[in-house]
């Protein structure tokens, strides 16, 4: 079994409360970094680490704090992105609840590494339970003098807040993250400037997710190039994996990058294989905004090479025959599920969480809605699909923020991969709302263990 | 938008135990920044008198020293807040893909037809109203549902864990 870095001692009983988690070395990495380390420094170990950004946009963490600007005498801040809604992820739920005080301690290394004196952790207004946990293990980490005035003596101050959202999807994008909380609108910013430059009430600010900053803690335990032998390439360290859909055994995994697919998905260790006995039809591997993948082509390469957990071998292929890491938010498909019906309800959802400043975004993921909803209901035409494909090229590229990326390309990867479904939809429509399509010829091509 | 009904001729009045933790969030932001507690400050209006009415609305614009519609647009933009009341117990199902694939559409039928209300309305009794929500990032879990203004979370819902919910949920309601 491979080394946890994050969840090590997830199962410990009562590691949610400071002592416990203390006792396990817990707030080791805050003595290291504030004690014997410059905040230069420890940007330095996160550059080293190859740390990626785990919220779904994989961009190095490292690199993104070294663009903080630094002007005299003006506030910067570090906000934390918990805003998790990216149907398929739910990791950050399961850290912040059960090992709480991993993400204050790296809000806490972070925010030195930065020069920040005041941070948020901008949470999903519907986890208000994880937000009455956060508030609980910050008031411990300051009555214990790691948070506040003069954190352990070392002349460095910092106050930590929770801030709830207001029920957003669109708030995961960081500037609209930032606009949610200087309490207005979710509507996301054009940029340049970024964040780095003017983010936080026009200050310069990093907006890093809950695990990029939970991933702080062992890197600077063990050092950044210790970390970077974790894993495989560029993906290095380990990730947090949300298994759901039709596998046997859901939840959250931490593997070490380059794991193969499938070992993941039917190792008895991870998801332990499809639920019910039945056959993998499809996956979407990152969550819903990647592209969705026929199971033959996400176990194996279109090169025929194993497929790996990792952001490279994920997008082997490119759009044609690829997808991406995103987020980690995992959903399998059994050989029952509608892939039409499924691309429907997440442009449904895309529709309903777009913030509507763009045209295309805001026109064409209602319009692409209506298009499948008459498919999947028997009352569509074998134009559709090229109408569909042409209105997700007019929204992919076309709009101020990646959300209209994210709705286009399910829509376009469902299309170029299982039009044959979506054609039978149309042709054998009376047929198609009493049973469906079937696995088809992208049936996981494994032998399916009884 | 903002419907001009008898409830929203209803004056709002915010006790001192209210207006206290509106205190200690706007403290979380710099001077003059306290706009920033507006969406907590919805929360704990709607926790208090479980939705947002134009009264009470208007009344945080006064606090926070903004104008009325920078509170509505934030209001009515936020997929949380309720424009009108709800039942006692808002029962909100995840119907997002990934529940969908466990059975979240069979337990909002099940749900629709157990309390004889459609998506958004209110039962007789005034204990319930229910609706189809997006992802709540639980998905390994579901189908799941949430209920407001705790946000207590129900995983792996069936009928018979739905009907158990509802059944403790009326006893609690009646008392």
């Amino acid at each position: 079994m491979a080394r946890k870095l994050l969840l090590e001692h997830i199962n410990v009983p009562g590691i949610n409360t400071f002592d416990v988690y203390r006792s396990k070395g817990g707030y080791a990495a805050v003595e290291k970094a504030l004690k014997t380390l410059t905040p230069e420094e420890v940007v330095e170990e996160v550059k080293k680490s190859g740390l990626r950004g785990r919220g779904g946009a994989g961009f190095p963490t490292g690199m993104k704090w070294s663009f903080l600007a630094k002007p005299e005498g003006v506030a910067r801040y570090l906000v934390c992105n918990a805003d998790e809604s990216e149907p398929g992820t739910f990791k950050d739920r399961y850290l912040m609840t059960y090992i709480p005080h991993l993400l204050i301690e790296g809000m806490i290394v972070a925010s030195f590494a930065l020069g920040a004196k005041t941070s948020y952790i901008y949470v999903r207004g519907e986890m208000m339970p994880q937000i009455r946990i956060l508030e609980k293990a910050i008031a411990e980490a300051k009555a214990k003098g790691f948070l506040g005035k003069n954190i352990l003596g070392t002349g460095y101050d910092l106050e930590l807040y929770v801030q709830p959202g207001g029920g957003a999807y669109i708030c995961g994008e960081e500037t609209a993250l930032l606009e949610s909380l200087e309490g207005k609108r979710g509507n996301p910013r054009i940029k340049p400037p970024f964040p780095a430059i003017a983010g936080l009430y026009g200050c310069p600010t990093v907006v890093n997710n809950v695990e990029s900053i939970a991933a702080v803690v062992p890197i600077i335990n063990e050092g950044g190039e210790e970390y970077a032998k974790v894993g495989i390439g560029r993906s290095t360290g380990t990730k947090l994996i949300s298994a759901g859909g039709n596998v046997k055994k859901p939840g959250v995994f931490e593997i070490d990058l380059g794991l193969p697919v499938e070992e993941f998905l039917y190792s008895d260790e991870y998801c332990g294989g499809i639920a019910n006995g039945k056959r993998l039809k499809a996956v979407v591997a990152g969550g819903s905004s990647v592209p969705i993948l026929p199971a033959n082509l996400f176990l194996k390469t279109i090169n025929n090479e194993p497929r790996l957990m990792s952001y490279e071998s994920l997008a082997d292929g490119g759009f044609a025959t690829g997808t991406m890491m995103g987020s980690g938010g995992f959903i399998a498909f059994d050989e029952d599920q509608c892939i039409v019906r499924n691309t429907w309800n997440f442009t449904r959802f895309y529709h309903h969480e777009s913030c509507g400043q763009c045209s295309p975004c805001r026109e064409g993921t209602g319009w692409m809605e209506k298009v499948l909803h008459r498919l999947e209901h028997g009352h569509g035409s074998l134009s559709d699909m090229d109408l569909l494909v042409d209105v997700s090229k007019k929204i992919e590229g076309n709009t101020i923020c990646p959300l209209g990326d994210a709705a286009a390309w399910p829509v376009a990867s469902a299309i170029r991969h299982f039009r044959d479904e979506f054609e039978w939809h149309v042709t054998n429509s009376a047929e198609a709302v009493t049973r469906n399509y079937g696995i088809a010829h992208y049936a996981d091509p494994l032998t399916v263990t009884a | 938008m903002l419907r001009v009904d008898d409830a929203q001729a209803v004056p709002v009045e915010f006790s001192s135990e209210l207006i206290t933790k509106f205190d200690d969030v706007v403290s979380r932001y710099p001077e003059g920044k306290q706009k920033s507690a507006l969406l907590p400050i919805l929360h704990l209006v709607q926790a208090e008198y479980g939705w947002l009415s134009a009264p009470a609305m208007d009344k945080v614009a006064d606090y926070l020293k903004i104008k009325d519609i920078e509170v509505y647009e934030v209001a009515t933009f936020y997929s949380m807040y309720f424009m009108r009341p709800q039942g006692k117990y808002v029962l909100e199902v995840c119907r997002t893909g990934p529940c969908c694939l466990v059975g979240a559409e069979k337990i909002m039928d099940y749900i629709e037809n157990k309390l004889g209300v459609k998506e958004g309305e209110v039962t007789p009794d005034g204990l319930f109203s229910w609706r189809g929500v997006e992802c709540l990032a639980a998905c390994g879990f579901g189908p799941v549902l949430q209920i407001g203004p705790e946000y207590t979370f129900y995983e792996n819902l069936t009928e018979a864990s739905v009907d158990n919910l509802i059944g403790d949920l009326k006893r609690k309601g009646n008392n």
